[in-house]
């Protein structure tokens, strides 16, 4: 369980980015935290790894407050993902990348080995074993960051924007495999600005604008939500976008799912003939 | 006018034992808003790079088959002269931002140029003005959010008055509305400036709207090239696994099952207003 309460940061360069966040992450949620450029996203998930120590306020991790111990403590069980995967890569090979932190965690060379072929083979990188990170395409670095960290099995996975250059079929595959992680009741933690994605998904979203939160809920009900979705800089999935377009015909305006949209329209055409 | 014709291109990285891409050809018009999607890793960057020279010019590799840019044919200039034609903006701008003002570096590739410096000034500030970040011009560009960012690196392209501007995956880094008002600006540069935009991009919910010509690539080839309603609608297009818009999608899952939409939508007020008739009728 991860416990945020009342957290601020302000950088040393005078920015205060969070502003008083109070959170509570149970174990096996899938949470996405969403909003503007600038909001404070990232600067929050910082402090669930303890890259980040609060200014004021506190973060705890299983029992553990961040202030008081190592990134390198903490990391064995919080695992980080970054945005941009040029700030994680530096190996000559795939599979060096992936068995880095393996090593520095000291697991055996067995170990070692059943581990990184297991990621390379999640995460559809395996005939990239022998290949230096950086002659792959953009999307392909990211899942090779990915796999890095998914290698050493965290309790909780933090994702920052895992979706930026991955094609649809990718996109579902890390929608299933979080999935999967939930029902091992690991937590999964997104920072996106991916609508659609989130809407697939209908993960618990916290929305965040100037390092407060603006709200949290289910995502049917948060997305749907056109006065917050505005003051977060995003914008409702396409399918909501399309019932709010038709709310005088009486359909509902809280629906995200393309599947639920069809069943919605089905029920009234039919019904009608 | 075709700006862009390929035929049989087929390109081979230095040291890889498979080509990146086989036997394209395809030909795009002046004018164009072409947006190039597909599976990551199927060959988009690496066409993109056979536009403005830099494949093979600063890759090496093989290259056969023929590409002509705005009449010059790649192979038999430099990238220098092609930079002239064909501009590109990366998908991240703090890879290619650099210089200690904004203003330093949209100047940048045009001291490269070699332009006189009353032309300099007057490009530098209607390529600040047209992406909307004037106020911004003595900014450090690397103490700016990354829609500002973002902004900058399509002005240092634009100030080159390119005929075709490449954008690879250009907002991907940006929230909903940030990237919004950049496709916003991208499309102005086509329909106002004339500007052929190649939009390299897997967000197609976003950026469809403003296409009107859709290439597909799967494996290194193209298996798809049309107008984008019939693109997206394809059998091939489901199979290859493309993300077609939401309400493309919405289309066909209706269709199978009975219910027939007036055409294919691509956008979210095209869906409302086809299934408004569609409710009305009953």
């Amino acid at each position: 369980m991860i416990e945020v309460k009342d957290l601020c940061f302000t950088y040393p360069t005078g920015v205060e980015a969070l502003k008083g966040i109070t959170l509570t992450i149970d174990d096996g949620e899938f949470l996405a935290i969403m909003g503007q450029n600038g909001a404070g996203k990232t600067t929050l998930v910082k402090h669930f790894n303890g890259l980040l120590k609060p200014t004021k306020g506190e973060v705890v991790v299983d029992g553990v407050t961040t202030g008081e111990v190592s990134v390198a403590q903490l990391a064995r069980k919080v695992g980080f993902v970054f945005q941009n995967p040029d700030h994680q890569l530096f190996c000559e090979t795939v599979e060096e990348e992936v068995a880095f932190a393996l090593r520095n965690f000291g697991f055996e060379e067995n170990a070692i080995k059943k581990r990184v072929d297991w990621a390379l083979n999640l995460l559809d990188i395996t005939q990239y074993r022998q290949t230096s990170p950086f002659m792959l395409s953009g999307g392909e670095r990211k899942r090779v960051a990915l796999a890095s960290v998914l290698a050493w099995d965290p309790q909780v996975v933090i994702l920052d924007e895992p979706t930026i250059g991955q094609d649809h079929q990718q996109k579902e595959k890390l929608r299933q495999f979080i999935v999967q992680l939930n029902a091992q009741k690991k937590t999964v933690i997104v920072v996106t600005h991916d609508v659609e994605f989130v809407a697939e998904c209908n993960p618990r979203v916290v929305l965040m604008t100037e390092g407060k939160i603006l709200a949290e809920g289910p995502a049917e009900e948060i997305l749907t939500n056109q006065k917050l979705v505005a003051q977060a800089s995003i914008v409702p999935p396409q399918i909501t976008q399309i019932f709010l377009g038709l709310s005088d015909f009486g359909l509902p305006t809280n629906v995200i799912d393309v599947h639920e949209a069809r069943r919605i329209l089905l029920d009234i055409l039919e019904g009608a003939s | 006018m075709a700006v862009i014709k390929t035929r049989d291109l087929t390109y081979t990285y230095p040291g890889a034992t498979k080509a990146s891409i086989k036997d394209v050809s395809i030909t795009i018009e002046k004018g164009e808003f072409v947006v190039l999607t597909g599976p990551s890793g199927c060959g988009k960057t690496t066409l993109c790079r056979c536009f403005n020279g830099l494949i093979p010019l600063f890759y090496g590799g093989k290259l056969e088959g023929e590409v002509v840019v705005a009449g010059c044919k790649v192979v038999e200039h430099s990238i220098y002269e092609l930079a002239r034609h064909v501009g590109l903006v990366f998908q991240n701008p703090e890879n290619q931002l650099f210089a200690l003002s904004v203003e330093k570096d949209v100047a940048f590739g045009l001291e490269n140029l070699a332009v006189s410096r009353d032309e300099m000034r007057k490009r530098v500030d209607w390529a600040l003005q047209i992406t909307g970040i004037e106020d911004l011009s003595e900014r450090s560009p690397h103490e700016l959010s990354g829609g500002q960012q973002q902004r900058v690196a399509i002005a240092c392209v634009l100030a080159m008055q390119p005929d075709v501007m490449i954008l690879d995956e250009p907002t991907s880094f940006l929230d909903p509305v940030g990237a919004q008002k950049i496709f916003e600006v991208i499309n102005e540069l086509n329909k106002e400036l004339g500007i052929t935009v190649i939009l390299v991009e897997h967000r197609l919910d976003l950026a469809s709207k403003y296409a009107n010509h859709v290439i597909v690539m799967d494996e290194g080839k193209v298996v798809l090239d049309g107008e984008p309603r019939g693109v997206f609608n394809s059998e091939k297009a489901r199979l290859i696994g493309v993300g077609v818009p939401k309400a493309t999608r919405l289309y066909q899952i209706l269709g199978e099952n009975g219910i027939r939409l007036g055409r294919v939508p691509v956008t979210s007020e095209e869906a409302a207003s086809l299934l408004r008739e569609v409710l009305k009728r009953d």
